[in-house]
């Protein structure tokens, strides 16, 4: 397992494991994000895993005066040292395989003809596409519980809409090229919306805000429009 | 006990931060100026995380509907409470049925206004501070408008003889009376400048800039633009060429990194930023800085100066030092009151 420490400004730390966006580069960054879930350094502050790199802040003040130095930065790259050496003989987490519900086309999934016709293929053919990949989660950024998600079939990559939309309702499923993705939060948008899923991604008031987390892998599930219906007012 | 009559441009509830969910994506939020933010909780007798109302160059009207311990540091908006100013970095006693206006904005952009005991609102993901972009925190998730209330939360034993000593000493007409002692404002004279020296550490991809960049980042001075708010700095009048045409994996940012989008004009992410981002990352502003930069407003002009991590880290203690120092004496200060 290679990998580089820089310092990211001055309360920061990056871990960076590679360059490629490479599930093998991904399997090393959620190891280290599994290990500081369950053992948080006392000097982290906060963690945030993203496709080939893991990023550590520290409290450069608390590290300097409990450890009664001024090079708090070495004193997190010892303890990083010694974490990252020992890692490599820890087994990998299994991955938690989430369902997520997906009633596609309609007027949830407005433009699942986009993208059959982009890709001379049939409705039915695009959904089953979508439902069978084998999709695994990057990380969570952009905003609030937002999933990057890898691994959906090129057979249907389609480019973003020339002009964004101005809402995307909360729950929409869509495509932008070779990604697919699921808006947590209503907001403007430019990616093909293929379905709508009744699940919350955002849980701002719940122990854990987003319902995904990096090294889940996904799996999307057909829902008819009444199994919908049904499912938001369970949520209500 | 508060009643917002006028809201103002931007009046927030606003702590220490949300820190610990930005795996979740959820950014921190929190006192653009933090410094300010500290000392004006220790001049209420409030252990320095409490939520504080941050006010933006257009100050609120506030109705106080009972006694009150209350401190304005950071920007200085002409406080005034009837015809009496309100001088920031001091400690004052508010009575029951004052109203608290603000004008002019002297100097800075943000003011924090503190309470003794903090604003009493429900804690998201452990902290107070008002996430305006998924309106989660605060006071509803969003900014104050007219005709909020808000109450205080349950002050300290020193805020409470200190306001029970303060209104003893205070005459029968008059509705405020300032605490005879204060902080310097030292740090508050320095956003006055023409041009905010801020320093920096140099970011991930500053050597993907061509020579004349690398030099003119430093060289000349930046323009905050007019779209600069909680989430980031837009800067002008220096454009920025980036050598390397490769594509960027999204990773995390942080508050005070400066990334350079394709147009060549760099952005500094502030407060409400997002939690990753994907654009090159030329500098990194020294947390020492970054109460300084909070304080700049749309129209000021910034220069960067570039300092290593060993020296971001020794200004960061100095400071510290210097803070507790400060808190030392205002403690001991409510102590002999």
């Amino acid at each position: 397992m290679d990998y580089q420490l820089q310092p990211f400004g001055d309360n920061a730390v990056m871990v960076i494991f590679g360059e490629k966006n490479e599930r093998s580069i991904h399997q090393h960054v959620q190891k280290l994000a599994d290990f500081l879930q369950d053992n948080p350094f006392d000097w982290m502050t906060a963690y945030i895993p993203a496709f080939t790199n893991i990023t550590l802040f520290y409290e450069p003040i608390k590290i300097m005066q409990e450890n009664d130095t001024t090079d708090p930065y070495s004193v997190v790259c010892k303890d990083l040292e010694s974490v990252l050496g020992n890692l490599q003989h820890v087994p990998q987490t299994p991955a938690n395989t989430i369902d997520i519900p997906v009633c596609y086309g309609g007027a949830y999934g407005p433009d699942l003809e986009v993208i059959a016709k982009h890709n001379q293929l049939t409705r039915e053919e695009v959904i089953r596409i979508h439902s069978q990949g084998d999709y695994l989660v990057y990380m969570i950024g952009f905003s609030p519980a937002f999933p990057y998600i890898g691994g959906m079939p090129d057979k249907i990559n389609t480019p973003r809409k020339a002009t964004p939309r101005i809402s995307i309702p909360a729950g929409s499923v869509g495509i932008a090229g070779g990604q697919t993705g699921i808006y947590p939060l209503a907001s403007p948008g430019g990616w093909q919306i293929i379905g709508r899923t009744p699940l919350k991604l955002f849980q701002p008031a719940s122990e854990k805000p987003s319902l995904l987390k990096a090294g889940d892998r996904v799996r999307f599930t057909p829902i008819s429009e009444m199994a919908y219906q049904k499912w938001g007012d369970a949520n209500d | 006990m508060i009643n917002i009559q006028k809201p103002g441009l931007l009046t927030s509830i606003q702590d220490e931060g949300r820190i610990g969910y930005q795996q979740f994506g959820i950014g921190t939020s929190g006192a653009m100026d933090q410094l300010s933010f500290r000392l004006a909780n220790w001049l209420v007798g409030n252990e320095g995380n409490e939520a504080v109302l941050e006010i933006t160059m257009l100050g609120p009207t506030i109705a106080f509907e009972a006694d009150a311990l209350i401190a304005i540091c950071g920007a200085d908006l002409s406080p005034a409470v009837g015809k009496q100013k309100l001088q920031n970095g001091r400690t004052f006693f508010v009575r029951k049925g004052s109203v608290l206006r603000f004008g002019t904005c002297r100097s800075g952009c943000r003011a924090y206004l503190a309470i003794a005991g903090g604003f009493a609102v429900a804690d998201v993901m452990e902290s107070k501070s008002t996430y305006l972009l998924a309106n989660i925190g605060g006071y509803q998730g969003r900014a104050l408008q007219q005709g909020d209330s808000l109450q205080a939360g349950e002050c300290t034993e020193t805020a409470k003889k200190l306001l029970v000593s303060l209104r003893n000493k205070l005459g029968s007409t008059a509705h405020v009376w300032q605490a005879p002692w204060g902080v310097s404002d030292s740090f508050c004279k320095s956003f006055s400048q023409k041009i905010i020296p801020i320093r920096v550490t140099h970011g991930k991809h500053f050597d993907n800039f061509d020579a004349a960049s690398r030099k003119n980042f430093f060289a000349k001075p930046f323009h905050i633009s007019s779209q600069s708010d909680r989430m980031g700095y837009r800067l002008e009048n220096n454009k920025l060429i980036n050598l390397s045409n490769k594509q960027l994996l999204s990773e995390a940012v942080r508050f005070g990194t400066i990334q350079v989008p394709p147009d060549g004009n760099p952005i500094v992410l502030m407060a409400d930023h997002q939690t990753t981002g994907g654009y090159p990352k030329i500098a990194e502003v020294a947390t020492v800085d970054l109460p300084l930069l909070a304080q700049a407003k749309p129209g000021d002009q910034i220069q960067f100066q570039s300092i290593s991590l060993a020296e971001a880290h020794k200004l960061m203690l100095e400071r510290e030092k210097a803070l507790q120092l400060l808190r030392l004496q205002i403690n001991q200060q409510f102590e002999m009151a």
